[in-house]
């Protein structure tokens, strides 16, 4: 089929570049249950277990999928947040000293949203008006949010003794896990603040193309800002939902978040340039990324193989991004 | 090492042809048939206004872009380099405007990049110093250190290291494009005993540049180029008249069509408050003590040079730049950045419409209300039915083409984008409009509608401040025409008191000047 015929039925069928690539990544996600269910038939077989199965996915993915919201915004804007995984853990531990568990669960929050806002403020602020390039800031943050964690929990787990906190990760409104409930809802928000409001038209003018933002009036600098204190402010909440699902929180908590965040970001479709990306693309990104991580433990396979699985998607997933950008702009030319 | 160990060439062969060589981008004839005929052992010189092609001339010469119709024949046969490296290769060496080097590394390492000579993949570090510290001394410049850094040296001393570097080419021909914009008057001196000196071996030279008295000095002959088309070629270049490789210059082969301009208002009628003030602006090495004012209505050009500063005097009155002195105020208001100007009703079409002004794949209604996206929206929530309404609005009165504000602006032609960044500030309801070269790359017909279109918005009241280096487009268009040359304002005068050869001498006078011996 030729590329004008594919554009012709895209047109018919009046999809876009996004949904086109949203689908790709549905197939994605019913070939890895297909492999579910020929690995595991037994398992399967059990409605029950199915339903639970799903809901356990999609608990997974809730913290980082709430976080995996904010990267969207920070890479569309032009930037990158190497330091959420070190956020999340100074918010958890901060959040579950003993003197800030002596103030009940509202304080906690409280002080998981707080701190996380800070940190993402200090982000911006060093990025948009001290200049440091985004990928220096944030990675120096990196290691010195985590080691404030550290020096605060002193290398300890601190378990979380308040009830309400801990029951966030158990209770099933309707059914459905809250933290899922959750997701749903910044998802949902998300998405509203990044194509239906003028924030989120500003991000892409931003990411897009600074100079020109600018020159149409558009408070750059304020807005750069503005981004990385959205982003600690979801690395606030999405601690809180990872020390009640462990009823505790430690120094070395949400290891490695930065990359499965970014990860999931760019297999959505969000360019790492800036200036375009989709949230519910995000979405499906962290959707595949945590049912791989299922299919792995349902089959007792080491983590080690899948980390070798998921780097083979990101890069298989950027090559398919490029070739059909590439394949766009050629006929753009013709 | 050089080219002229081979046997004398006699001057009067011919090393280059150009016949009938077409070159276009999507939406303009850069090159749109050029005649040109280069002998060994000649300094060529090209001349031509900002824009007649020059630039993309050398460019196919080095293998950077390729001809889309003509014959260029080298040496007797056929040419049509693939690469950069294809040009050397074959001879053809370049010396950029903009200087291609690289600041980290040292000057020997400029010299020989891309062809470092090597050994096992190994650099021959000595051999090449040893190489650089030769070509450097035959420039006149043993001084320069062959290990020191580039980003240590001056302008000046990285116009040499450039020229070093065709010169360790065996270069049959050089291409140099303005060599002497950033050389000091000894410097100049220099650089003509090198041409000497080349020219001597039997190498060729093309030599362009907007210093006519360099020309007379320096050239052989002198090939003119004006919108893509030699318009007269092989002129001797000591004994042409000025008048005449003015004429060839500015000889209008396009017709612009301008919109009439309103009848005298009558004696008597109160002229209108200007809108915009602009008193004593300087920025140090870019303009200096710059004052004007535009009233409701009017439409003011400024006209000069690429270099003369008059872009970066529109970004600082746009607030876009931090002025060192003065002030620029809008009803009164002084304006302190880009926010207040857009508060003010103040609105630019930058320059470089791609990298300035458009978000390319964004739809081009989006683009339109990037100023005004926050005026439609309520409560935060961006209102896209009535942007998108509000756009098409703005379309049809531009006459944009296609009618479709959902297409990313990235497909539309040249003179369509320029429409949409002029409809951006319409949409904003914009009182003062700054347009940067706003027919650039915009083909003949869509310019004749953009000069409508800005006739049009001055009707309206609208206060119009226009720069462009299209010396007819200003005086066409502009009610009132400032001159502007090597950061200074130096002539003002309503547009139907001056014709464009005035103009161009006020423009170029400065240059002249400076390129005379003392």
């Amino acid at each position: 089929m030729t590329a004008e015929a594919v554009r012709a039925r895209q047109r018919r069928w009046n999809l876009d570049d996004n949904a086109v690539r949203n689908l790709g990544l549905v197939g994605v996600l019913v070939v890895l249950v297909v492999i579910g269910v020929v690995t595991r038939p037994e398992l399967y077989a059990d409605p029950t277990w199915v339903r639970n199965n799903v809901l356990t996915i999609l608990q997974q993915a809730s913290a980082i999928g709430v976080v995996t919201v904010g990267m969207t915004f920070v890479i569309v804007g032009g930037g990158i947040d190497l330091s959420v995984g070190a956020i999340i853990a100074l918010a958890g531990v901060w959040s579950t000293t003993l003197a800030t568990q002596s103030y009940g669960a509202l304080g906690m929050i409280f002080t998981a949203l707080v701190v996380g806002l800070a940190v993402g403020v200090v982000n911006g602020v060093l990025i948009s008006y001290g200049r440091l390039v985004p990928f220096i800031a944030t990675l120096a943050m990196l290691v010195s949010a985590r080691g404030l964690a550290a020096q605060i929990s002193g290398k300890q787990t601190q378990v979380s003794t308040n009830d309400t906190i801990n029951n966030l990760a158990t209770t099933r409104p309707l059914g459905i896990p809250l933290l899922v409930w959750l997701l749903a809802v910044v998802v949902a928000a998300g998405w509203v603040l990044l194509n239906r409001t003028t924030f989120g038209r500003r991000t892409v003018a931003v990411g897009g193309n600074p100079e020109a933002a600018r020159l149409a009036g558009i408070n750059v600098k304020r807005h750069t800002l503005m981004l990385y204190a959205l982003m600690g402010l979801c690395c606030g909440l999405a601690a809180i939902m990872l020390t009640s699902q462990a009823t505790s929180a430690q120094a070395a908590m949400a290891n490695l978040y930065e990359l499965d965040a970014i990860a999931a970001a760019i297999i959505g479709g969000t360019l790492l340039s800036g200036g375009r990306g989709t949230i519910v693309g995000a979405l499906f990104g962290v959707l595949v990324f945590s049912t791989i991580t299922n299919l792995f433990a349902i089959n007792n396979l080491s983590t080690e193989v899948q980390n070798m699985v998921k780097g083979g998607i990101i890069v298989a997933a950027v090559l398919i991004q490029q070739f059909r950008y590439r394949s766009l702009t050629q006929l753009l030319k013709r | 090492m050089s080219a002229g160990t081979e046997s004398r060439r006699a001057g009067a062969d011919t090393v280059l042809r150009l016949t009938d060589v077409v070159k276009t981008f999507p939406g303009v004839r850069a090159l749109d048939g050029v005649q040109l005929a280069v002998r060994a052992g000649e300094v060529h010189c090209l001349l031509g206004q900002n824009g007649a092609g020059k630039s993309t001339l050398i460019k196919v010469l080095a293998g950077v872009h390729h001809a889309d119709g003509g014959e260029i024949s080298w040496l007797g046969d056929p040419f049509a380099p693939a690469t950069p490296q294809a040009a050397m290769r074959a001879g053809i060496a370049t010396i950029y405007q903009e200087l291609d080097l690289v600041d980290d590394l040292s000057v020997a390492e400029n010299a020989f990049l891309g062809h470092e000579r090597s050994r096992f993949g190994f650099t021959r570090r000595r051999a090449i110093a040893t190489s650089t510290r030769e070509i450097l001394a035959r420039l006149g410049h043993p001084e320069i250190p062959p290990h020191r850094l580039v980003k240590a040296l001056p302008a000046a001393g990285k116009q040499i290291v450039s020229m070093a570097r065709a010169l360790s080419h065996d270069a049959r021909l050089i291409v140099m494009d303005e060599p002497s914009a950033v050389l000091a008057h000894d410097e100049v001196e220099n650089l003509f005993r090198i041409i000497r000196d080349l020219t001597a071996n039997g190498i060729a030279v093309i030599y362009i540049s907007h210093r006519l008295a360099e020309i007379r000095e320096i050239g052989d002959r002198v090939t003119v180029l004006k919108d893509g088309r030699t318009t007269a070629a092989d002129l001797p270049a000591r004994t042409t008249p000025t008048r005449e490789l003015v004429g060839s210059m500015t000889g209008r082969s396009i017709e612009y069509l301008f919109p009439a301009r309103p009848a005298e208002p009558a004696a008597g009628a109160p002229v209108a408050d200007p809108v915009l003030v602009v008193q004593g602006l300087t920025r140090h090495g870019e303009f200096v003590d710059a004052s004007l004012a535009v009233a409701p209505g009017e439409i003011v050009g400024i006209a000069g040079l690429v270099g003369s500063g008059r872009s970066e005097l529109l970004e600082t009155i746009f607030g876009a730049r931090r002025p060192d002195a003065g002030t620029v105020t809008m009803d009164g208001h002084r304006i302190t950045g880009v926010g207040s100007a857009v508060r003010r009703g103040m609105g630019m079409a930058p320059e470089e419409r791609k990298s300035q002004a458009l978000l390319l794949d964004e739809p081009v209604y989006k683009n339109m209300t990037l100023a005004s996206f926050a005026g439609f929206a309520h409560g935060g929530f961006t209102a896209a039915r009535d942007e998108r309404a509000a756009a098409l609005r703005t379309a049809d009165l531009l006459e944009l083409r296609p009618r479709d504000v959902d297409r990313p602006a990235r497909t539309l032609s040249g003179g369509n984008q320029q429409k949409v960044v002029v409809g951006r500030w319409l949409l904003g309801g914009t009182r003062l409009l700054l347009l940067d070269e706003p027919t650039r790359g915009v083909d003949v017909g869509a310019r004749a509608e953009l000069y409508q279109v800005i006739r049009g918005l001055a009707e309206d009241g609208v206060a119009v401040l226009l720069v462009s280096s299209e010396v007819p487009e200003v005086l066409g268009l502009a009610d009132r025409v400032l001159v502007m040359r090597e950061g200074r304002l130096v002539h003002e005068a309503p547009a139907d008191e001056l014709d464009e050869d005035t103009v161009l001498d006020l423009v170029m006078a400065g240059s002249l000047l400076e390129g005379e011996p003392a």
